[in-house]
């Protein structure tokens, strides 16, 4: 893959916890990288112009959209995915509760709608079914109505399930 | 009748055996095969609603090295006929030289290269050469049947349905035995799926056999496509369904012209090609549900009772009939209601015209005649000056009354008890007036909605259907379910786990249930109305039980008779080998129904349910917003009601979208607004915290008492909605979507009906 003049740019990212390195033109966005050179498949693209947020994931440590992010713009940055929420394979907090809870139906916002709570999570650990809704309205859901998405969310902030993950 | 099972995991929150994958990231979606060596397809559409295609020109100055190109010329060169198979094979996969353009976005050539931005630019280097002709873009223009789209009248099928008379005088002659008519016109618009994950498809062959996989509902649909399209037979193509990222309808019919174009593309460039809508295209070129105008009556006696109803539907079709006659068939069949009524009258007919073609989406025909009929009967219940929910429960069908196609209702009638179930959660209104967090006036609503759904397919289609699925003893001592019912996120896997590991004394996880591909599975017919869990689940429940008698007969003649199947299992794989039972459906008793004169049972069972909606109307932007919706539906019996609540979440949120804000614009026959930016469906913020009251009335031909829930919460929210925006506001609005510039066009007569209240 070359850009319009042929050049490539080096880029060092950390992607969820390895180090990467990769010569990539201006126009690679981060969900191309993600998917097409790493196959973490786990970043989705629902409609690649920022309106879905099926392709959130953390950029040092915010909820970025991967679709309208440019690599060469995150030079040096950390990338959390879908694929390393997991520790020491057991499910992150916020995993095992959208199971618990059926907040997953068609699965596919599913890794973007958890990017967006561990970052909110993060942020605001005891957050309320109103700061959940707001934090999460960057991400599209069309199967769930949202209910078991909160739900499943309020359950890790209220501590009902385990404590959220560091 | 069915025998209850003992509890075993049915009717209990079993967490969704896909979860796991689905929140690891371990799910792979078609985009996200890895196929070494796969080219990227892309599409060339028409821009010209209607026309002749005269040539497809390849620009002589592209590079078209590493470069395929497919248009009609290469289907019958290879033996094929260009049709993608449905209902009516009017519908060519490419349009052929010569042939009629029938839409925009029509499919028209195909490319693929070896990356997908070669795809899209060599694409732009494809010009094709079209007449255009006058187009025809609404339905009273088809109605005229000036321009000729569809035989000589444009009418792509029609219905009617008499209950009560013999002709159009004798019904007149009821009707005018009223005390009073109300009389309205109601259209509603077209609506996008939606769903999160774009159409795509994959495609390769090996020794001359197509083998496909993609996002899809009806892999047995695609199947028979590609036989008439590629020239072969049932071995001569397989068709595997990879995880799918929601479908409600839209992934019914149209993965099958994906696959269609797939398909030719990696024959012809003789390795595997993907070809994944953005979602730009998805929007533009891909079904929506059909737009829909609906003329009705109501004749009422002095005392409230219905004396008569009468509806006239016109449904646009759009450019070929694709599955427009069933659409219609389910839209005229709740036209009435479920109400009590001795003449019915109510005539169906879906139009050509050069729209892209309208198609399946959940409540398939029934949310554009619930709507109507639902802001009918509030109309009356105001004009009476009863409380809308009371004269509901005094005007619903009960055990013993009939149906506008004369169906008696004997068994699994839930209609008192949704209404009831409304009754028991309401709770007094909100106050009135308010002011909103920014200082504006809020005017607040309430409304409610009645409504019933046919389970599984219309008349004696489950009969010609005749699906099959098999539960398995694999040799290596595995349950395996069999079935074509597809996941695509309603938890069609997980039930099917739990209904055979009830039927075997087995957890849920101790049962495969196999991914669909045409390979391995029988068909069960598609994954559409309302039909996998009643139907499919029935025939996975008595596959089970099959299969358990044969495996406790076994055991029985070598010493261990009585002892449950998890003991017995592994040794018996042991000495059989696989042990598959198959089964294939069987009506219940006493169903009948008649094609020519739409009479009879239209349906095997209804589900019921009842709504009520509280909004608030900021009065300066008149932007409304839902505080409150309750849903009651009667599912016959939840098998998982987690996942039963799920669905019924999510449709009552698509419905609540159809009613207030979703709005799919056309603009000479194009999607003006095909992007999911202005094409919006509901947020969080616009979500409230919707409530499910779970209603059981045990169907008895169903598993384990259970009955179709997939579409019916879609087809009564939105009547709820908008009639809850009529109590606020006092007019009228019968229109669905009622947006907030619908409202503040109409802030005038708002405006005084309020100051006079």
């Amino acid at each position: 893959m070359r850009s319009s003049d042929g050049s490539l740019i080096e880029v060092h990212l950390t992607v969820n916890g390895d180090a990467v390195r990769r010569a990539v033109p201006p126009e690679r966005t981060l969900a191309e990288l993600l998917r097409e050179d790493l196959l973490l498949t786990g970043c989705k693209q629902g409609c690649d112009q920022g309106d879905c947020g099926a392709c959130t994931v953390l950029v040092d440590g915010r909820a970025q959209l991967a679709c309208l992010t440019l690599v060469v713009a995150i030079d040096g940055a950390t990338i959390e995915t879908v694929e390393g929420l997991q520790q020491r394979g057991r499910l992150h907090p916020l995993q095992a509760a959208f199971v618990a809870h059926g907040a997953a139906q068609c699965g596919f916002c599913t890794p973007g709608m958890l990017l967006s709570a561990v970052a909110l999570l993060r942020a605001s650990p005891r957050a309320s079914r109103d700061e959940i809704r707001a934090g999460l309205a960057g991400n599209l859901c069309r199967c769930t109505g949202y209910v078991k998405i909160i739900d499943a969310v309020e359950a890790v902030a209220r501590g009902d399930d385990e404590e959220p993950a560091p | 009748m069915a025998e209850l099972q003992p509890a075993g995991p049915v009717g209990r929150p079993v967490p969704r055996v896909d979860g796991v994958a689905k929140v690891t990231g371990a799910a792979h979606y078609v985009d996200d095969l890895d196929l070494p060596g796969a080219w990227h397809g892309a599409t060339v559409r028409s821009t010209v609603a209607h026309g002749v295609l005269d040539a497809v020109d390849l620009d002589p100055d592209y590079d078209w090295t590493d470069v395929v190109v497919v248009t009609a010329a290469d289907i019958a060169a290879a033996g094929g006929r260009n049709v993608v198979t449905l209902i009516e094979e009017d519908q060519p996969a490419l349009v052929p030289l010569g042939g009629r353009v029938m839409h925009v976005d029509e499919a028209i050539a195909l490319v693929a290269a070896p990356t997908r931005a070669r795809a899209l630019e060599a694409r732009r280097h494809v010009r094709p050469r079209i007449s255009a002709r006058p187009a025809v873009l609404d339905t009273d223009a088809a109605l005229r049947a000036e321009v000729k789209l569809y035989g000589d009248d444009n009418v792509f099928k029609r219905f009617v349905i008499r209950k009560g008379h013999g002709d159009d005088a004798a019904f007149e002659d009821a009707m005018a035995g009223a005390d009073r008519i109300i009389e309205g016109v109601y259209p509603t618009a077209a609506q996008e799926q939606m769903y999160i994950e774009p159409q795509g498809m994959a495609a390769h062959w090996e020794d001359g056999r197509c083998f496909l996989v993609g996002s899809m509902q009806c892999p047995y649909y695609v199947h028979k496509a590609m036989k008439a399209l590629l020239g072969c037979d049932g071995d001569g193509v397989v068709v595997t369904q990879a995880v799918t990222g929601g479908g409600f309808g839209g992934k019914e019919e149209y993965p099958s012209m994906i696959a269609a174009h797939v398909a030719l593309l990696a024959r012809k460039a003789g390795r595997p090609v993907k070809l994944i809508y953005d979602r730009g295209e998805d929007i533009a070129a891909t079904t929506k549900r059909h737009p829909c105008v609906t003329r009705h009556r109501l004749g009422l006696a002095a005392d409230g009772a219905i004396v008569a109803i009468d509806a006239d539907v016109v449904m646009d079709g759009g450019a070929y009939l694709t599955l427009s006659p069933v659409v219609l068939s389910r839209g005229v069949l709740h036209a009435a209601g479920p109400y009590r009524c001795p003449v019915v009258r109510i005539v169906g007919r879906v139009v050509a015209t050069n729209h892209p073609p309208h198609g399946a989406f959940r409540g398939f025909g029934a949310p554009q005649t619930t709507f109507p009929y639902e802001r009918q009967i509030d109309k009356a219940a105001r004009l009476l000056g009863v409380d809308p929910l009371a004269y509901r429960q005094r005007l619903a069908l009960r055990p013993g009354d009939t149906t506008a196609t004369g169906q008696e209702l004997t068994f699994s009638v839930g209609s008192e008890a949704v209404l009831e179930a409304i009754a028991r959660a309401a709770g007094p209104r909100p106050a009135r007036d308010a002011v909103s967090a920014g200082g504006a006036p809020v005017r607040r609503g309430r409304g409610v909605c009645f409504y019933f759904h046919g389970s599984g397919f219309t008349g004696a289609g489950e009969q010609r259907i005749a699906g099959r699925a098999t539960v398995a003893l694999t040799a290596a001592g595995d349950v395996e379910v069999r079935s074509s019912s597809t996941d695509i996120g309603q938890g069609a896997a997980t039930i099917f786990a739990q209904i055979a590991g009830a039927s075997l004394g087995l957890a849920p996880e101790r049962v495969r249930v196999v991914d669909p591909s045409t390979d391995k599975v029988p068909d069960s017919g598609p994954t559409v109305a309302s039909r996998t869990c009643m139907v499919v689940g029935g025939l996975v429940e008595r596959a089970a039980r099959a299969l358990g008698t044969r495996i406790a007969a076994w055991a029985g003649e070598h010493g261990r008779g009585g002892a449950p199947f998890a003991e017995v299992a592994a040794a018996a794989a042991a000495a059989l080998g696989e042990v598959a039972e198959t089964v294939q459906y069987e009506p219940p008793p006493g169903i009948e129904w008649d094609d020519a004169t739409y009479t009879g049972a239209a349906y095997p069972v209804f589900g019921w349910a009842a709504c009520l909606v509280d909004v608030a109307i900021d009065l300066d932007t008149c932007e409304v917003t839902v505080e409150r919706c309750v849903q009651a539906v009667d599912v016959g019996k939840a098998i998982n009601p987690m996942i039963v609540k799920g669905q019924i979440e999510g449709g009552t949120l698509q419905a609540l979208g159809w009613g207030l804000l979703e709005n799919v614009l056309y603009q000479d026959g194009k999607v003006a607004n095909a992007s999911m930016t202005n094409c919006i469906v509901p947020t969080f913020a616009d979500a409230p915290d919707l409530e499910t009251v779970l209603v059981e009335v045990p169907y008895p031909y169903g598993p384990h008492g259970a009955k179709g829930v997939g579409e019916i919460p879609m087809d009564g929210p939105a009547a709820a909605a908008i009639n809850a925006v009529v109590d606020a506001l006092g007019v009228d609005f019968d229109v669905v979507p009622v947006l907030p510039e619908t409202i503040a066009a109409r802030r005038d007569a708002w405006d005084a009906a309020r100051r006079k209240s």
